[in-house]
């Protein structure tokens, strides 16, 4: 069985269906991406497998099912989410941020080590580190964002558009980290982006969503060169 | 000059109980961004539980204490059984529900204990071994007592690990639960400390207003003036909001002309005027929000 396992992924607003039946898998140490469209369903489907919208369908994740589990319990479990918009406490400062996405461990020491290490990856956040989170700049919040979720020491990371907003130059950056942080924790990933490009690049695998359905799956490599991807997401 | 001094720390003490209840009011609007309009009343029937301890032979510290943790038991009880029930629901409605709780406080406390007014002990000596001119006993003690909880509050919000994860919660739900903080306890645990807050407010004032079921009104009253001033987004300006109109209302009693019979609207002069011409208040951000 794969590490994460969706089937038959329902999500509703309300009244309104957004995900009509997702399935993919996503192999321990692994980094998947999820493309698509603006609302094709993206941030919905990370949304559902921690359990913020109403959901239907089965999300199974290292052995254990995750219906009828509450958020906070699913992050127990070690999923941590970089959410769309960054989701910055903006009035706290850049370390109380951090300290927050360490809410539910208890080793002090563990954490403080943590803590380091983050601002190891992200040397711009250490400097900042007494700042109010809200004046950071696009990048940094996003950086403070992974900060944030590698406090948990997550099996699973789910990212939702970290290049969204960032000029090319920091959004190679921040990528280079997440792959150095991929190959330093093993941390499997799930990255959700309308940047194919970079994207594949880093994934091992991909899944192309349309309407709330997966329309296409397999290695990055394959739909790097697959004609139809080409011309829609990668646009030559 | 003595009278000034008199007025003015006269009016610290009892502006420093204004500061206890503009900070409750100020910890629910953060969280639900709306105002608890029952906060003075769920104080005033802390005080009677305290007063009914103390009937009971409790030493009064002993009943401040209990009462203060009863009311804190409680806070958390209304918030999970009576407010997280309507939190999706229309605005109207909630405020509705406030007003409700408002009410039958305020019956129930009539119906159980009666509306004639008793006197309530102070928790301070008559003698504290020194003797001043300036200031009495109650609201010496008062101003120590009151300045001490609302920075063990302080501390608490500052430096505690759920401290932190309360504020986030507050702030910014969505990112609250994608850490793991439970956003519906925090939300019920700011509940239980406001009521405990608002119920030190209420037992120290007792002495000094009389116990009776409508002995909160002009209290809530300041207590919102001052959270207005100080600015409804900020706890430690709606503290300073408080200790401001409690000076503001002595003065304006004794050297406004009619002034003794114009304080309570004074209050409300001072909550219009806020209103409209520094919404954010003195020390708050103004909030824009879209709709
Ligand atoms: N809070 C909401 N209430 C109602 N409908 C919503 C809500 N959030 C999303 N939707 C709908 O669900 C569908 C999927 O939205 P989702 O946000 O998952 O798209 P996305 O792929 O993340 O898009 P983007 O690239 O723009 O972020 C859209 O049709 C959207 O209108
Ligand atoms: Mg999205």
């Amino acid at each position: 069985m794969a590490f994460l396992e969706v089937r038959g992924l329902e999500a509703y607003y309300r009244q309104t269906q957004a995900l009509f039946g997702v399935d993919f898998v996503l192999d321990e140490g692994s980094i998947t991406a999820i493309l698509g469209a603006n609302g094709a369903g993206k941030t919905t489907t990370l949304r559902a497998i921690c359990r913020m919208v109403r959901t239907d369908g089965e999300v199974v994740f290292d052995g254990q099912d995750l219906s009828g589990l509450s958020t906070e319990r699913v992050v127990g479990l070690g999923i941590a989410h970089v959410p769309e918009g960054r989701g910055t406490f903006v009035r706290q400062s850049v370390e109380e941020n951090l300290q927050l996405g360490a809410y539910t461990r208890k080793n002090k020491a563990d954490i403080a080590e943590d803590m380091e290490s983050v601002y190891g990856y992200f040397p711009r956040l250490g400097e900042r580190r007494r700042q109010q989170a809200g004046t950071l700049s696009g990048g940094e919040q996003q950086m403070l964002a992974i900060g944030r979720a590698l406090m948990l020491r997550p099996k699973l990371m789910l990212l939702d558009e970290p290049s969204f907003g960032l000029a090319p130059l920091i959004v190679q950056e921040i990528y280079e980290i997440m792959a150095r942080i991929r190959e330093r924790e093993g941390t499997s990933m799930l990255l959700v982006e309308q940047n194919a490009s970079i994207a594949l690049e880093l994934a091992d695998h991909a899944y192309l969503l349309e309407t709330g359905r997966v329309v296409m799956g397999g290695e990055s490599s394959l739909l790097r060169d697959d004609e139809d991807v080409r011309r829609s997401y990668l646009g030559y | 000059m003595d009278l000034f001094l008199q007025l003015t720390l006269a009016g610290l003490a009892i502006g420093s109980i204004y500061s206890c209840v503009a900070l409750a009011v100020v910890m629910i609007y953060q969280a639900t961004d709306h105002f608890n309009f029952a906060q003075g009343e769920m104080a005033m029937f802390s005080t009677y539980v305290a007063w009914t301890l103390v009937g009971l032979g409790a030493p009064v510290w002993l009943a401040f204490l209990l009462a203060v943790g009863i009311s804190f038991l409680a806070g958390v009880v209304i918030e999970r059984v009576i407010v997280k029930p309507v939190e999706n629901a229309p605005v109207l409605n909630q405020i509705i529900v406030f007003i409700g709780l408002l009410v039958i406080f305020n019956a129930v406390a009539g119906w159980i204990w009666e509306f004639t007014i008793k006197p309530f002990p102070s928790l301070f000596p008559e003698d504290l071994g020194f003797k001043s001119t300036l200031i009495g006993p109650h609201h010496l003690g008062v101003i120590a007592l009151t300045l001490g909880v609302l920075a063990l509050v302080f501390a608490f919000f500052r430096f505690t690990r759920v401290g932190l994860a309360m504020r986030a919660a507050a702030a910014n739900p969505d990112s609250a639960r994608m850490v793991g903080v439970s956003v519906g306890w925090m939300l019920a645990l700011g509940w239980g400390l406001a009521a405990s807050i608002g119920a030190v407010g209420g037992i120290l004032v007792a002495p000094i207003v009389y116990l009776e079921p409508n002995m909160m009104a002009g209290v809530l009253l300041y207590g919102f003036a001052g959270a207005l001033l100080g600015g409804v987004s900020s706890p430690g300006g709606a503290v300073l909001g408080g200790l401001v109109v409690g000076v503001l209302e002595n003065w304006v009693g004794q050297y406004v002309p009619g002034g003794s019979e114009l304080k309570l609207t004074f209050a409300l002069i001072l909550i219009v005027g806020v209103l409209v011409f520094k919404p954010a208040g003195l020390f708050g951000r103004v909030v824009v929000r879209r709709v």
